[in-house]
């Protein structure tokens, strides 16, 4: 692990506190299983076996929003399904984050009328917008690595916000 | 590719001429036969009983807006399986108070189309088990597939446009 | 944003039994976000205990206002939309609608074109099961078939996206023939597919086919006979479980089917089992037409060269002008289409996917209908879980495989 080299023989590590709770956020991140079109199914793609998403633990996709911390909204939103969106955003725990996959949660994709959100951004706060029609898998990877990102840089005063 | 109808469905186009008076018509080998609204149940259960038109394939309408009599064809394609044939149905409505009976007691599956047709182009469905929407939300104002009910269409965001656009959308708070 | 609207009792009154006016059913809302529904479907159940009393679908969820928006565009550029409507046949979808065209505008296909068009169909075919294998399988919690299943999936979508650069959404089939022909390391990567699939599936039917637990949750679960299925339009592989013998591929056969010789799986018990079974052998089936149309892949042109309505391909523009023009004109104005009305129907791996589409003289459609197969097979799930135990519900709705997309256009 390279772990013990850094403690020494003393057992003790120092960091900031900011740091700590930064890294045991982004490792033990849950996405909510929320798949709603085309997008959902490269999302299980990155699931399964090929491109295995649990290399970054997150292989525990929870059903339920009570449990998450992630949302990954994988498709098209309907002006339907916008205040059922709206109501499991609104029962996920704090801290939480949501990644709008995909041309159509960005802004509307290809379907610019009367039926779909032009982008989700109007029905829930969005961190990160992964392009693509769909994203390959490997672009939602990297599109949660940067969420990861933005997470190890919150600052203290970001935390109490949140 | 072929051109012209199907010998086997002469005579079910005779009887349907002779029994409601239907009108013909012929497009790359396809049958058309327009029926009046009164009359499409008896004629789609003349077809389902007698001439083995097991399946309704499709049932939709088409809006010829502003074109107001009639204003909508509504659509009833049949499958025959035991014969391989195939006959669309049309009915043509007016634009005021659209209406056309119900056919679910002859065909089951027309029950959710039916419930398309009244979500989508606002026709009514006389008869009708469970007339609510299907598609859209309750609460919608206007039937979508409509000719006159816009697209929606929101002006994309591009570099040019970008500040500006931004100030208008209505960005979601936590 | 408008709020999630109170439903009451009443808007459902007449779909519900008494008992549940009393309270003494149950009433209990499952989706839209709900794993086993296989996307955003919500089905309003009545429960009496652990049994379904009655089962009301609510779809819309998804509705994408496809049909409209296709009205809007020129008859190419609308077909970008077809592939978002079954998004596990974006192939099919493609050629349903590409197949509707050509049949308005009156445009024949070369032969190697729809050779192409039917390989690239039927590994459509069997991705789109192996998906539906897969999450059913998960439903039924054999996890390990979710990812063999999608092991293999990886392999025809790397195939896809060597002819035409995207993993799903493809568009590669147009009107009049394919985008272009397809790359030399084609035949190889198919024939790969074709040499381990075999095996595959054997591996799946050891893992399931004789399981005692798989077996006790499907055999006579849900079962549909022939004249409901019939009169509820239900077609595909739901209708051929319950013993009736109609396959657009074998009935009217389009693209040259007639060639390939394969069988229609039947099975006449109409449960969630035959219907497993139905669609493994599907598999089999599938690959034994790419395998033939492989072999018989005729050489030469992949698109019509009548330069009204099919594009010239790019090598002509750039040495004759009269090509130019019809590249400029056929890209920004489109083609005018007459003004009629065709329907025509393939076989997508749900069943009869039919295209209604009316021209009116213009190069947009006056009016695209697509008819899908889910729509109506979905639309008998509220008759055939009636009776059944919940977790019973999951595997039936699991062997009709639905796709929300397809349902709500
Ligand atoms: S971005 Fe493309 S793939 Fe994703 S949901 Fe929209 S249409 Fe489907």
């Amino acid at each position: 692990m390279g772990v013990e080299q850094k403690l020494g023989n003393m057992g003790v590590v120092t960091t900031t506190l900011e740091n700590v709770v930064n890294w045991s956020r982004t490792n033990a991140m849950w996405p909510m299983l929320f798949g709603l079109a085309c997008c959902a199914i490269e999302m299980m793609s990155a699931q399964a076996a090929h491109y295995d998403m649990s290399r970054f633990g997150m292989e525990l996709m929870r059903a339920s929003p009570r449990q998450s911390d992630l949302m990954i909204v994988a498709g098209r939103v309907s002006k339907k399904m916008g205040p059922v969106l709206r109501r499991l955003y609104d029962q996920m725990p704090e801290p939480k984050w949501v990644i709008a996959m995909g041309d159509c949660a960005s802004c509307g994709g290809v379907f610019n009328n009367y039926a779909i959100y032009q982008g989700v951004d109007e029905v829930v706060p969005v961190d990160v917008y992964v392009a693509g029609c769909p994203p390959r898998p490997e672009a939602l990877i990297h599109g949660v690595l940067t969420v990861y990102e933005k997470v190890k840089g919150d600052t203290f005063k970001d935390l109490a916000k949140r | 590719m072929v051109k012209t109808m199907d010998k086997k469905l002469e005579p079910i186009v005779k009887a349907m001429q002779s029994k409601f008076s239907a009108t013909l018509e012929e497009f790359r080998a396809e049958v058309h036969l327009f029926v009046k609204p009164e009359q499409i149940v008896d004629a789609l259960t003349l077809l389902r009983d007698e001439y083995n038109f097991e399946l309704l394939s499709a049932l939709t309408a088409v809006d010829y807006h502003p074109q107001s009599t009639p204003r909508f064809h509504v659509i009833y394609q049949l499958t025959s399986l035991a014969k391989n044939l195939s006959v669309q149905l049309r009915v043509p409505v007016n634009g005021d108070s659209p209406k056309v009976p119900t056919v679910t007691r002859v065909y089951a599956m027309a029950n959710w189309r039916e419930r398309e047709l009244i979500d989508m182009f606002g026709i009514e469905v006389e008869g009708h088990p469970d007339p609510r929407r299907i598609l859209m939300p309750d609460g919608t104002e206007g039937h979508p597939l409509r000719k006159d009910f816009p697209l929606g269409y929101e002006e994309p965001q591009f570099t040019f446009n970008f500040d500006e656009i931004d100030l208008r959308k209505p960005y979601a708070k936590e | 944003m408008s709020q999630i609207e109170e439903v009451s009792l009443e808007q459902f009154k007449h779909l519900v039994s008494e008992r549940a006016l009393t309270g003494e059913t149950m009433l209990l809302n499952m989706g839209p976000q709900h794993p086993s529904t296989h996307g955003v479907l919500r089905l309003l159940l009545e429960l009496d205990g652990e049994i379904v009393v009655n089962c009301i679908p609510d779809i819309g969820f998804l509705h994408t206002g496809i049909e409209k928006n296709m009205e809007a565009k020129t008859y190419q550029k609308a077909e970008v939309m077809t592939d978002r409507l079954d998004y596990m046949n974006t192939m099919g979808n493609n050629l349903a609608y590409v197949m509707a065209v050509e049949k308005l505008i009156d445009v024949d296909v070369p032969a190697r074109a729809q050779a192409l068009r039917v390989i690239l169909v039927e590994l459509q075919r069997i991705a789109s099961h192996l998906v539906w294998l897969g999450t059913s399988g998960l439903d039924l919690a054999a996890m390990s078939m979710f990812l063999y299943c999608f092991r293999e999936r990886e392999q025809i979508l790397d195939i896809f996206e060597l002819v035409s650069g995207q993993r799903m959404m493809t568009t590669y089939i147009r009107p009049g023939g394919v985008w272009r022909d397809v790359p030399v390391e084609f035949e190889k990567a198919v024939r790969d597919f074709i040499k381990i699939f075999p095996k595959r599936i054997d591996e799946y039917e050891t893992l399931l086919t004789k399981n005692p637990l798989f077996i006790d949750r499907m055999v006579d679960i849900g079962y549909l006979s022939k004249e409901t299925a019939l009169s509820y339009g239900v077609t595909g592989p739901v209708l051929r479980a319950s013993g009736v013998d109609w396959d657009l591929r074998k009935a009217r056969p389009y693209m040259g089917y007639e060639q390939y010789d394969f069988n229609v799986p039947i099975r006449t018990e109409g449960d969630t089992y035959a219907r497993y079974l139905v669609r493994v052998q599907e598999l089999r089936e599938s690959l034994k037409i790419v395998e033939q149309a492989l072999n018989k892949l005729p050489m030469g042109p992949v698109r019509s060269d009548n330069r009204k309505f099919v594009p010239p391909p790019r090598s002509e523009i750039g040495v004759s002008m009269e090509s130019l023009i019809h590249h400029f004109k056929l890209w920004t104005e489109g083609f005018p289409a007459p003004k009629a009305s065709v329907y025509s129907a393939i076989e997508s791996p749900r069943g009869e996917l039919g295209v209604f589409l009316e021209g009116d003289g213009g190069p947009k459609p006056l009016r695209v209908h697509m008819r899908t197969p889910s729509f109506d097979n979905l639309g008998v799930l509220s008759q055939i879980v009636k009776g059944y135990l919940v977790a019973d519900l999951v595997a039936i709705l699991a062997s009709i495989d639905i796709v929300l997309g397809d349902i709500d256009r």
